[in-house]
C-alpha cells in the first residue's frame, strides 16, 4: 500500500512536467527555445478554470486551457519566427506576461486577488491510485511523450520537425516549408504544456495566482537533461517528480531541507549541459531563427 | 552618433511604447474606466509629487544596477539571466556583512566594504555560468536560469534554518552602515524609499561606460560580442572575456542589493529580488545596452512599477505588469524590423536617386555575420 500511494502521488506530480516537457521537446527540436512553458501552463491553467466554470463541463475547461496555450504559444511564434525577435528576451517576456493578464483577468472575472472559486474536475477528491486512473488526462499524460516520440521518429512530419532542428537550410533547399513547420510545432508545443496548465487547475478544482510556480521550468530542466529525447526525458520528468514525493512523505522525518530537494532538478541539468557524465548537445539550430 | 544610428536607437522604443498604450486602453476599457484618467493618475502618483517621485528613484536605483548587469553580459555576447539571484545573493552577502560588523562606524568607511561583499556574491553567483560557459560551453541562458533557483533556495534554507528573526523571514537589521534617505535632506520625499545608493547607481553607470568605449579590455569585451571568431582570431581570449564579462555582470547586480539593504530596509529578506532581475532584461532591451540609455529605461520602467500602484484605485496594479511585458515584446520584435525597414528605406532613397551606391552600401549582413544579441 505504501508503494502504491508512493507511486501514485509520484505520476500526479509528474504529470504537469510530462506535458509541458513533450512541449519543449517539440518546440526545442525545431529551433525554438521553450523558455516559455511556464507561461503557457500559466495562461492554460486560467484558461481551463474559465472554460470549466462558464462551460460546465471539465471538457470544456481541457479545450480551452489547450487553446489558451496555443494562442500564447502563436504570440511567441509571431514575434520569433514571423520577425525573428531574440527568443531569450520574448520567452522572458511571455511568461511575465502570463503573469500579469491572469492575474488582471481573475480580477475582472471573479474580482480577486489569489484564486478563482471551485471548478469542477474529472475526479471529485481524493489523491488516492483509484481518482486518478479515473482521470482522463492522466492517461493522455502518460501517453504524451510516447507519442511525441512516435510523431518524431515514425512520421514524415516527425522528419521534418528534426531537419528543421538540425539544419534548417539543408531542409529548405529539399523543399521542407521550414517556416510551416515552425509554426505547427510551436502551436502544438503550446497546446501540449496547455495541457498540463489545464491538469493542474482541474486537480486542485481552482485557479490559484502564479499556480504553476516553476513547473515551466522543470519541464525545461527535464526536457534538456532528457537530451531532447522523448523516453529519457520522460524517464527525467518521473525522476524528478520522485525525490519531491520523497521528500513530501518524508517531510516528518527531517533529512534533508526541502530547500535542498528542490534544486535536484536545476544543479542535475547544469551538471548535464557542463557534460560532466554525458554531454548534451542541443539541437543545432536552437535559438536561432534565420531561414 | 549620427542620424541614421540615432533613428535606429529610438524608433523601436517609440514603437514599443506605443504598442503598450494602445494594450493599455483595452486593459483599462475592459475594466470600464476612462484611459485618459488613469494615465493621468499614473503620472500624477509618480511625477507629481514628491514621495512618489522618490518612489520611483529608489525603484529605477535597483533597475539601474540590474540593467547594467544585463547590458553588461550582452555587450560580450551573452545573456544574464541571472540578474535576479546574483541581487539576492549580493543583498543577503551585505546583510550578512552588517551582521558581523560593530556598530557605530561611520558609512563613508564601512561601504567599500559592503560594496566588496556584495560584488562578491553576485559576481561569484555570476562567474558560475560564466567557467561553465568558458569551459563546457554550456549555454548561459539555461545554466543562469538554472542557478537563479539553486541560489533563491539555498538562501531561503540559510534565512529559514539559520539567520532569520523568530516568526519574520527576514534577518535582524544591520549595525552599522545605513545610508541617508533623500527625505533626510529634503522634507517632502518624506516617506519615500529613495536613498544615497542611487549616486552609486550612477557612479557604476559612468565607470561601466568609461570601462566599455573607452578601455583596451572593454573594446575586447565588444569584440568578443560582435563577432568571437574574429576576436580570437585578433588575439583575445574568447574563453576569459566569457567568464570575466560574468563575473562582473553579477557582481554589478549584486550590488544592487545595497539599495535595500543599506538605504532602505536595513535586513535581506525572503522574496528579495521581487522580479527586479527579469525587468533587468527589459531596462538592458530598451536602453540599447547603453549604460546612459540604461538609467533613462530603468526611470521608465520604475515610473511604470510605481504607476501600478498610484492606480490601483480605478484599475488592478497587474495593468502594470502586462504593459511591461508587452514593452518587452514589442521592443524585441521592433528591434529587428526597424532595422530592415530603415535598410530598404535608405536602399530605395539612394535607388531614386539615381545615384551609385557606396562601396560598403548598407546591404543586409548575411546570417553568419548578424550579431545574436541586437545591439
Amino acid at each position: 500500500m505504501m508503494l502504491f500511494a508512493f507511486l501514485a502521488q509520484t505520476l500526479r506530480i509528474a504529470m504537469p512536467y510530462l506535458f509541458a516537457s513533450a512541449g519543449g521537446v517539440v518546440s526545442e527540436r525545431t529551433g525554438l527555445i521553450a523558455l516559455t512553458l511556464e507561461g503557457y501552463m500559466l495562461i492554460a491553467a486560467f484558461c481551463a478554470a474559465i472554460g470549466s466554470h462558464f462551460g460546465g463541463s471539465p471538457w470544456v475547461g481541457v479545450i480551452a486551457g489547450m487553446a489558451g496555450g496555443a494562442v500564447a504559444a502563436l504570440l511567441y511564434g509571431l514575434c520569433c519566427i514571423r520577425y525573428r525577435a531574440n527568443q531569450v528576451v520574448v520567452g522572458i517576456a511571455i511568461n511575465l506576461f502570463a503573469i500579469g493578464i491572469t492575474r488582471f483577468l481573475l480580477r475582472l472575472t471573479f474580482d480577486s486577488s489569489s484564486n478563482s472559486p471551485r471548478v469542477g474536475g474529472f475526479t471529485e477528491s481524493g489523491t488516492g491510485f483509484t481518482a486518478l486512473i479515473q482521470n482522463p488526462l492522466v492517461w493522455a499524460g502518460v501517453l504524451a511523450l510516447p507519442t511525441v516520440g512516435w510523431i518524431m521518429y515514425r512520421t514524415p512530419f516527425g522528419l521534418r520537425m528534426r531537419a528543421v532542428g538540425e539544419h534548417p537550410a539543408a531542409a529548405l533547399s529539399v523543399g521542407v516549408p521550414v517556416q510551416r513547420i515552425r509554426w505547427y510545432a510551436v502551436a502544438l508545443s503550446g497546446a501540449l504544456a496547455g495541457l498540463g496548465g489545464a491538469y493542474l487547475a482541474l486537480d486542485q478544482h481552482q485557479f490559484t495566482d502564479q499556480m504553476t510556480a516553476g513547473r515551466g521550468f522543470i519541464a525545461l530542466a527535464a526536457t534538456i537533461f532528457g537530451r531532447w529525447d522523448p523516453p529519457r526525458v520522460a524517464i527525467a520528468c518521473v525522476a524528478f517528480a520522485a525525490a519531491e514525493t520523497l521528500q513530501i512523505q518524508l517531510q516528518g522525518a527531517q533529512l534533508i531541507p526541502s530547500q535542498f530537494v528542490e534544486m535536484i532538478p536545476y544543479v542535475l541539468t547544469i551538471v548535464a549541459l557542463a557534460g560532466v557524465v554525458a554531454r548534451a548537445v542541443p539541437p543545432a539550430s536552437l535559438g536561432r531563427v534565420t531561414e | 552618433m549620427n542620424r541614421a544610428k540615432l533613428e535606429e536607437a529610438l524608433l523601436p522604443p517609440v514603437v514599443a511604447l506605443l504598442v503598450a498604450v494602445i494594450v493599455g486602453d483595452v486593459l483599462i476599457i475592459s475594466f470600464g474606466q476612462s484611459p485618459a484618467a488613469v494615465y493621468r493618475q499614473l503620472l500624477e502618483g509618480t511625477w507629481g509629487n514628491a514621495y512618489g517621485l522618490g518612489q520611483v528613484l529608489y525603484k529605477a536605483t535597483t533597475l539601474t544596477f540590474t540593467g547594467l548587469s544585463v547590458a553588461y553580459a550582452l555587450r560580450a555576447g551573452l545573456f544574464n539571466i541571472g540578474a535576479e539571484s546574483q541581487l539576492a545573493a549580493g543583498g543577503f552577502a551585505a546583510a550578512f556583512v552588517g551582521l558581523a560588523l560593530p556598530a557605530g562606524i561611520p558609512a563613508l568607511i564601512v561601504l567599500p566594504v559592503y560594496v566588496l561583499a556584495a560584488g562578491l556574491a553576485g559576481g561569484i553567483v555570476g562567474g558560475i555560468p560564466g567557467a561553465l560557459k568558458a569551459k563546457f560551453g554550456a549555454h548561459e541562458v539555461i545554466t543562469t536560469i538554472m542557478l537563479n533557483f539553486i541560489v533563491l533556495a539555498l538562501l531561503n534554507y540559510l534565512i529559514s534554518a539559520r539567520f532569520k528573526v523568530h516568526d519574520t523571514l527576514h534577518t535582524a537589521e544591520i549595525r552599522s552602515g545605513a545610508l541617508p534617505r533623500l527625505a533626510d535632506f529634503s522634507g517632502p520625499f518624506h516617506g519615500s524609499a529613495a536613498n544615497l545608493v542611487l549616486l552609486l547607481a550612477l557612479v557604476l553607470a559612468a565607470v561601466v561606460w568609461w570601462f566599455l568605449f573607452r578601455t583596451r579590455p572593454g573594446f575586447e569585451l565588444r569584440a568578443v560580442g560582435l563577432q568571437p571568431e574574429a576576436a580570437e582570431y585578433g588575439g583575445v581570449s574568447v574563453g576569459g572575456v566569457w567568464w570575466r564579462a560574468m563575473a562582473v555582470s553579477g557582481a554589478i547586480a549584486g550590488i544592487g542589493g545595497l539599495n535595500y539593504v543599506l538605504g532602505y530596509k536595513h535586513y535581506y529578506e525572503e522574496g528579495f529580488g521581487a522580479g527586479a532581475g527579469f525587468l533587468g532584461i527589459a531596462v538592458a532591451l530598451v536602453g540599447r545596452n547603453h549604460p546612459v540609455g540604461v538609467v533613462i529605461a530603468a526611470i521608465l520602467f520604475g515610473t511604470l512599477s510605481q504607476g501600478g500602484l498610484a492606480v490601483n484605485a480605478l484599475v488592478p496594479k497587474q495593468m502594470v505588469d502586462v504593459l511591461q511585458a508587452v514593452v518587452i515584446i514589442a521592443m524585441a520584435t521592433a528591434v529587428p524590423e526597424v532595422r530592415r525597414a530603415l535598410l530598404s528605406v535608405r536602399g530605395a532613397g539612394r535607388g531614386a536617386r539615381g545615384a551609385k551606391p557606396p562601396q560598403d552600401a548598407r546591404v543586409p549582413l548575411p546570417a553568419s555575420r548578424v550579431p545574436r544579441v541586437p545591439q
